[in-house]
């Protein structure tokens, strides 16, 4: 049997929101994720009532999407990351945000079990490694995913372990594409 | 629609672009990349990781409004639900040249382009962004010389149709040229199809030769 991760809850809640609507799986999910998102909009510049109403949208987002999360390819965490992210650029920012070409499966594409449990626990190896760094180095980590760091001021040499989980994304990625032809 | 590609963008832009802090203009060409660039696309889901676990450590995360699991609940009711259709892809056969969020900007593929002429049979169309940044596509005949210039700030080119080499290598469909205030150079389009660029600045280029410099108000690069 497979080691259960933080993730794999949160996978589970996301699932039965987007098969069956399940009201108890969101209010799981809610109690976990909204106020660490409504804390990132905060840090981004966001005042207390507007991060408050951007959280509750993209915790609505979460609810309509998630027949869409994909967790051979993200943790739970990621994918709200992004939906955050997302909107932060709509409200905050006021510009569009380009996204790349979506890569869907087919239609028969069962998940593969190891590989979401594989992908999950890199990601929280990842989590570690992060709270692992030295004060000065994980602080500017975090105010650049805050939005306050330029492109020219975020170093291309983050020290963060991405390989294993570029890896097994680029791995996946592949299967995708065996499948597409 | 995988295509070899050599020259890749760096760990910078992908964890500016994961961040969204990005220029609009430059977040257009990163999305076009990594449309058409798998590598780039597992890269850039590892720096969206970084962002999940930025968000999970949020403690102490902030204190949400009394009723909020209920206003959200509320909100969800408002809105329509979400159809499970996808944008219509293009048909196979027709083989766009531009990758989706290229096509969004465009309003259509590569026959579509509103073009302006810049002389030599060089055209360009700037698109529409954020003033922040300027992207713009670039329409080269082959064995066409861009004239020799440096950068004021950053330069990212990727090419769409065709090629063109500089000091730097050659570069074909796919691939991004990163050029920085270190770099002066002359691309010129490789003989075969005619080459189409998508490249974003975030300052005026600095042109060498006297003629450019003059055209330069006219061209607007
Ligand atoms: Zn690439
Ligand atoms: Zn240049």
């Amino acid at each position: 049997t497979e080691r259960q991760t933080a993730d794999t809850q949160w996978v589970t809640c996301v699932d039965r929101i987007g098969a069956s609507r399940d009201q108890a799986a969101f209010a799981r999910l809610f109690a976990h994720f909204a106020p660490r998102v409504k804390a990132f909009l905060m840090k981004s510049g966001a005042d207390e009532a507007l991060a408050e109403e951007c959280a509750q949208e993209v915790m609505a987002t979460v609810w309509h999407k998630a027949h869409l999360f994909d967790p051979e390819r993200a943790s739970v965490a990621t994918w709200i990351f992004t939906i955050a992210r997302n909107r932060r650029i709509d409200v905050l920012r006021k510009q569009r945000r380009p996204e790349p070409e979506d890569l869907p499966w087919g239609p028969d594409h069962a998940p593969d079990q190891s590989e979401t449990v594989a992908l999950q626990q890199e990601t929280e190896q990842l989590g570690r490694a992060l709270e692992a760094l030295p004060e000065a180095q994980r602080v500017l980590i975090e105010r650049a995913y805050f939005g306050e760091l330029s492109h020219r001021e975020i170093a291309a040499e983050t020290g963060l372990p991405l390989g294993t989980i570029k890896s097994r994304i680029r791995l996946a990625l592949d299967r995708l594409r065996h499948e597409m032809t | 629609m995988t295509t070899r590609i050599t020259h890749h963008l760096n760990d910078a832009l992908l964890m500016s672009y994961a961040a969204g802090s990005l220029p609009e203009a430059f977040s257009l060409v990163v999305a076009t990349h990594v449309s058409l660039c798998d590598e780039c696309r597992a890269r850039l889901a590892g720096f969206e990781a970084v962002g999940g676990a930025v968000l999970e450590a949020e403690e102490p995360a902030a204190a949400m409004a009394e009723d909020s699991l209920a206003a959200t609940l509320r909100r969800i009711a408002a809105m329509p639900e979400e159809t499970h259709m996808r944008a219509p892809e293009p048909d196979a056969a027709s083989d766009p040249v531009f990758p989706m969020p290229l096509r969004d900007y465009v309003g259509g593929d590569a026959q579509d382009v509103h073009w302006r002429a810049l002389g030599g049979g060089v055209r360009q169309a700037v698109l529409p962004t954020e003033k922040d940044a300027t992207v713009r596509l670039l329409y080269i005949p082959a064995g066409m010389a861009m004239p020799d210039h440096g950068h004021g700030g950053m330069e990212l080119t990727m090419v769409l149709q065709g090629a063109f080499e500089d000091a730097g290598g050659r570069y074909g469909r796919g691939d991004v040229e990163v050029a920085g205030e270190d770099l002066d150079h002359t691309p010129v389009a490789a003989p075969g199809p005619d080459c189409i660029c998508l490249a974003a600045t975030d300052a005026p280029l600095k042109f060498r030769g006297i003629l450019p410099r003059l055209a330069q108000p006219f061209i607007g690069i």
